[in-house]
């Protein structure tokens, strides 16, 4: 049951994410993107890795496209307003996407199928042994990176304040 | 799987559910009660004996009402927004432990849908989808004073937001476990978190009310000084929607509060009770209990709504990140102390 769910996930995972390039207004592309969010974060549940899906959940779907749809609607992007395109800009985007493709292809020829990662533990992604993880041996790093994202928070506020004339 | 266990779910799903709209209806009508009490008025008191029918009244009333959509809105967004709020409002009991477990004709039926380990957690991430429902609500209608007023009601729920998930830490540290029912069966009696986080707890209810957008934080919807909020555009049975999710919310957030710093389904002398009542009922009482407290946190939020006047916006800004933010880290740290001080002797 578990491979057939994760097909089903997986097909609705690729035609969102094309439907976020497709649609032609960038708020719901926006949209797109939140509901390819959420099926990345059914995929964690299938994976056992509950931590990272309900993180996912919180980060992803609920704060940082919160602030992408924020900046949309405030910009209010529509067709009209839209600059035409010179024709430079098309060819060099042509050029570009060629050189990706190319990039990507060659790329995909020289992997190999590589044997499928065994976890010792198939409950690694509980909140339990993830944080004994993070905790034991990736104390450092952790931290330094909680202590990064707080003073960000910190400095927001501070950018705020008005200063004393 | 078997199958009984998932009847036994979908039946508990559908009371859940069901107690969950008929405690959102009767709260207009309580919210009505109150504030007529507390302004020594009488309130509503045609429909029925006391007026107890008049949510059923005003529920036909918005089912009755014309419904308008916009010319240049977009409509299948615009029909979104509504029932995403709706949506968002009603995920959030799926975590929450109703009673303990009851034991019906011999089989052992847990109160509680899903007693997942990161339960918290859940709650935080339905809290902030919340905001999508008011943000594409406000930006479907295509109106300049919708869009503007679902912008500034959703930088309201993200800031609090923050303040809200640093309070749950310090919770959890007390804690040391995601799991509600775990957090519930800890406050077994009198250890109720609310003695051990009492500054949690504040941060924790004031954020609550700013992001079910209650008075004195109800900027999104100030009816007074503004023309309405994301709402504006919103008739009939869709506008009802937006105005019973927040009732929705309000009971969701009564009940976290209840679980998480009160005790849950809780009581002194329970153990006496649970002999003296035999296991079927001891646990449904305990859920009166817990029901009984959901209750007195409902009447909290609406003794506050008719008695403190409304922020205003800069205010609220204020409170948020220079106020509310430093004094959760700073109760996160002072917890972090007294833990290593208590393990360490």
């Amino acid at each position: 049951m578990g491979t057939s769910v994760f097909y089903v996930v997986a097909a609705l995972s690729i035609f969102f994410s094309l439907m976020v390039i497709f649609s032609k207004n960038p708020v719901h592309s926006v949209l797109y993107l939140i509901v390819t969010f959420f099926t990345f974060t059914v995929h964690y549940v299938l994976l056992n890795a509950q931590f990272l899906a309900v993180v996912n959940f919180i980060v992803y779907m609920g704060a940082i496209m919160v602030l992408f749809l924020f900046v949309l609607m405030l910009l209010n992007l529509n067709k009209e307003n839209e600059p035409s395109k010179s024709n430079l800009i098309k060819v060099v985007g042509i050029i570009a996407g060629c050189c990706l493709v190319v990039t990507l292809i060659g790329s995909f020829k020289a992997t190999t199928l590589s044997n499928p990662l065994v976890l010792q533990n198939p409950d690694l992604g509980l909140v339990k042994n993830l944080g004994k993880e993070l905790f034991g041996p990736f104390m450092l790093p952790f931290e330094l990176s909680s202590i990064l994202l707080l003073t960000a928070m910190v400095g927001a506020v501070l950018l705020t304040k008005k200063e004393k004339v | 799987m078997d199958i009984s266990f998932v009847i036994e779910k979908f039946i508990l799903v559908a009371i859940i559910f069901g107690i969950s709209l008929l405690i959102a209806m009767y709260s207009t009508y309580a919210e009505r009660k109150v504030a007529a009490f507390l302004q020594d008025r009488l309130g509503p008191d045609r429909a029925g004996p006391f007026g107890i029918l008049q949510p059923l009244a005003d529920g036909v009333k918005m089912f009755m009402k014309e419904e308008i959509v916009p010319a240049n809105s977009s409509k299948w967004l615009f029909m979104v927004g509504p029932g995403l709020a709706m949506l968002t409002a009603c995920i959030g009991t799926a975590v929450i432990p109703w009673g303990s477990p009851v034991t019906i004709g011999g089989r052992i039926i847990p109160l509680q849908v899903t007693d997942i380990n990161v339960g918290i957690l859940y709650i935080f991430g339905v809290v902030s989808l919340g905001v999508y429902g008011v943000m594409i609500g406000g930006w479907a209608s295509n109106n300049k004073y919708s869009l503007l007023s679902a912008i500034r009601a959703a930088s309201q729920n993200i800031s609090y937001e923050i303040a809200m998930g640093l309070s749950i830490i310090a919770l959890l540290l007390v804690t040391g476990t995601m799991s509600l029912k775990e957090i519930t069966e800890q406050q077994h009696g009198w250890h109720w978190n609310v003695l051990y986080q009492p500054v949690g707890f504040i941060l924790f209810m004031v954020c609550a009310f700013a992001e079910t957008n209650r008075a004195p934080f109800d900027l999104p919807e100030c009816e007074t000084e503004l023309i309405g909020g994301y709402h504006t555009e919103y008739s009939s049975m869709k506008l009802g929607f937006y105005l019973f999710a927040e009732y929705i919310n309000m009971f969701v957030s009564s009940a976290v509060m209840a679980t998480l710093y009160f005790g849950g389904y809780n009581y002194p002398g329970m153990d006496t009770m649970a002999v003296w009542l035999g296991p079927t009922w001891a646990p449904l009482f305990g859920t009166a209990v817990f029901f009984f407290k959901i209750f007195a946190f409902i009447f909290f939020f609406m003794w506050v709504r008719w008695t403190i006047p409304r922020f205003r916006y800069d205010q609220l800004m204020h409170l948020g990140w220079k106020m509310l933010i430093p004094l959760a880290i700073a109760n996160i740290i002072v917890t972090g102390l007294v833990i290593a001080y208590i393990e360490k002797f």
